[in-house]
């Protein structure tokens, strides 16, 4: 999972997502809490990619 | 068997989101996506706020050779769906019928004009590329805007029209702009954004009538005053895409009626995005958003439940929207209709503040200016049904 901090603007979608993944930090921007994703995470982490507004997550296999 | 075949008809975010999700769930049958304007899907957010104010290209989604091959769509742009018919599992499309055995309708939202309003070069409404582009090219310095309407994108073009150096006026009916959206008090925090920056608002003035020969002149109000105008961008909301269904039996009131699931009265049809009303359980009440985050949810969703109906989900969403004013960011989550407005961070005259609202004693919706971290904390909180002392708490903490 890769967030693009120069296009990331701090809508927090993908927190309300997983909020155990995602944090809007007091930099206004997104940073993960964890590295490590399971193949249950796939859905949610592709949702919070298509849901950015800004289209700042990319999920690399 | 006739084949599987989802309609996905407005292609825009939430028809595009719809197909994406289609795609992802593992469809497999034909996907149609038919859309009015001739352009790809792109993104309307940007078209009150970069876009006029730099040459940016228009934010297209995806281009149109990932469209047609990575995701396998028929794309069909610039041909409106004329009508559904629901019986024979058909939309229609001018003379052309196309047949379902699914379909998101996500035809959205289109702007409102003022009642009578002449035909005059220079009055604008603003929903597509189109309108942002025709505005854009007659912004610059000197130039005299008015803008009718102070909700959330008429205050946005005021500002980027301020940004390229227009003298910019913005009229509101409305005693305060924002009244709808969040509420009085705090619809005059946020136009006191404007005059901070120079942009002049004036509150409670009707529009007479607008003025000009050819091109326009200027915009009378009611109380006799006329604002000389070389451009006019009039903001005064939006009506849902609803006409094209007319005679299809499908139920419309001030958008497409749908169930908690978004489904529609017909069999196999889902709705999404702004022209969709739906009850949402998570407030026990009928709504409708022009949000672009409920548009992304609902159209995945939406395409969801009509290609797996069995494992239907319901759409429980905490509204979520943002303005950009300036350098800062209004974020708004939840519902406006309170018992009780708190300010619980900042204060109301600065560039930073938090509210919160108040129903019975749960907290159902929250304002931030330039609160990024602590608006999300709240939505999360507001879709737990969070009380309103553990939000306090929360927040103080
Ligand atoms: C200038 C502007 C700024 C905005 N800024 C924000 C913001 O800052 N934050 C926020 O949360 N939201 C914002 N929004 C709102 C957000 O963009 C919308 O909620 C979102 O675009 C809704 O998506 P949709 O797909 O439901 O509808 P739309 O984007 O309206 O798309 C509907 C599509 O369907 C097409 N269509 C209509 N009828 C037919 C037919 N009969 N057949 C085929 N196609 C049809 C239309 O041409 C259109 O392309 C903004 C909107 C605008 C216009
Ligand atoms: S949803 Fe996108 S813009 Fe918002 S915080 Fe997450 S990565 Fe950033």
């Amino acid at each position: 999972m890769h967030i693009d901090t120069d296009v990331c603007t701090g809508h927090g979608v993908c927190e309300g997502i997983r909020p155990d993944i995602f944090e809007v930090g007091d930099d206004g921007i997104a940073h993960l809490l964890t590295e490590e994703f399971t193949e249950e995470d796939r859905q949610d982490l592709e949702d919070a990619v298509d849901q950015c507004p800004t289209q700042a997550l990319r999920l690399e296999r | 068997m006739t084949e599987e075949r989802l309609v996905v008809v407005g292609a825009s975010l939430a028809g595009l989101r719809a197909v994406e999700a289609a795609r992802r769930k593992g469809f497999a049958g034909k996907i149609t996506l038919i859309g009015a304007e001739p352009h790809l899907p792109y993104d309307r957010p940007p078209l009150s706020k970069e876009f006029l104010t730099t040459d940016a290209e228009p934010a297209y989604f995806r281009a149109e050779e990932a469209l047609r091959s990575d995701l396998g769509v028929d794309l069909r742009l610039g041909t409106p769906a004329t009508a559904l018919l629901p019986g024979e599992r058909v939309v229609a499309v001018g003379d052309e019928e196309v047949s379902y055995t699914a379909a998101v309708l996500a035809t959205g939202a289109t702007a409102r004009n003022l009642r009578g309003a002449p035909d005059l070069r220079g009055v604008h409404t603003l929903r597509g590329i189109d309108d942002a582009s025709a505005i854009r090219a007659k912004l610059a310095p000197g130039v005299r805007v008015v803008v009718i309407g102070a909700g959330f994108i008429g205050s946005e073009v005021a500002c980027s029209a301020r940004r390229r150096g227009a003298d910019v006026t913005v009229v509101e009916a409305a005693p305060v702009p924002l009244v709808r959206a969040v509420g009085e008090r705090l619809g005059a925090a946020c136009s006191a954004l404007h005059e901070r920056n120079g942009t002049l608002v004036r509150c409670g003035a009707g529009v007479e009538s607008i003025e000009g020969t050819e091109s326009v002149e200027g915009v009378r109000l009611t109380d006799g005053t006329t604002l000389p105008a070389d451009l006019v961008i009039v903001g005064v909301g939006v009506t849902p895409e609803t006409g094209w269904l007319e005679g299809s039996g499908l139920r419309v009131d001030d958008g497409v009626v749908c169930d908690e699931n978004l489904a529609t009265d017909a069999p196999g049809v889902y709705a999404a995005g702004d022209v969709a009303r739906w009850p949402n359980p998570l407030f026990g009440q009928q709504m409708r958003l022009e949000h672009w985050t409920t548009a992304a949810e609902q159209g995945m969703l939406a395409a969801r439940n009509a290609i797996r109906p069995a494992e239907a989900k319901e759409c429980a969403t905490v509204p979520y929207f943002w303005s950009d004013l300036y350098d800062s960011r209004i974020q708004f989550v939840g519902v406006p209709e309170a018992d009780e407005i708190a300010v619980v961070s900042g204060d109301l005259a600065s560039d930073s503040f938090l509210a919160l609202y108040r129903r019975d004693d749960l907290v159902i919706g929250a304002l931030g200016l330039n609160q990024r971290r602590a608006v999300m904390k709240l939505r999360q909180m507001i879709g737990k049904r969070a009380r309103w002392d553990e939000a306090l708490a929360a927040i103080a903490s």
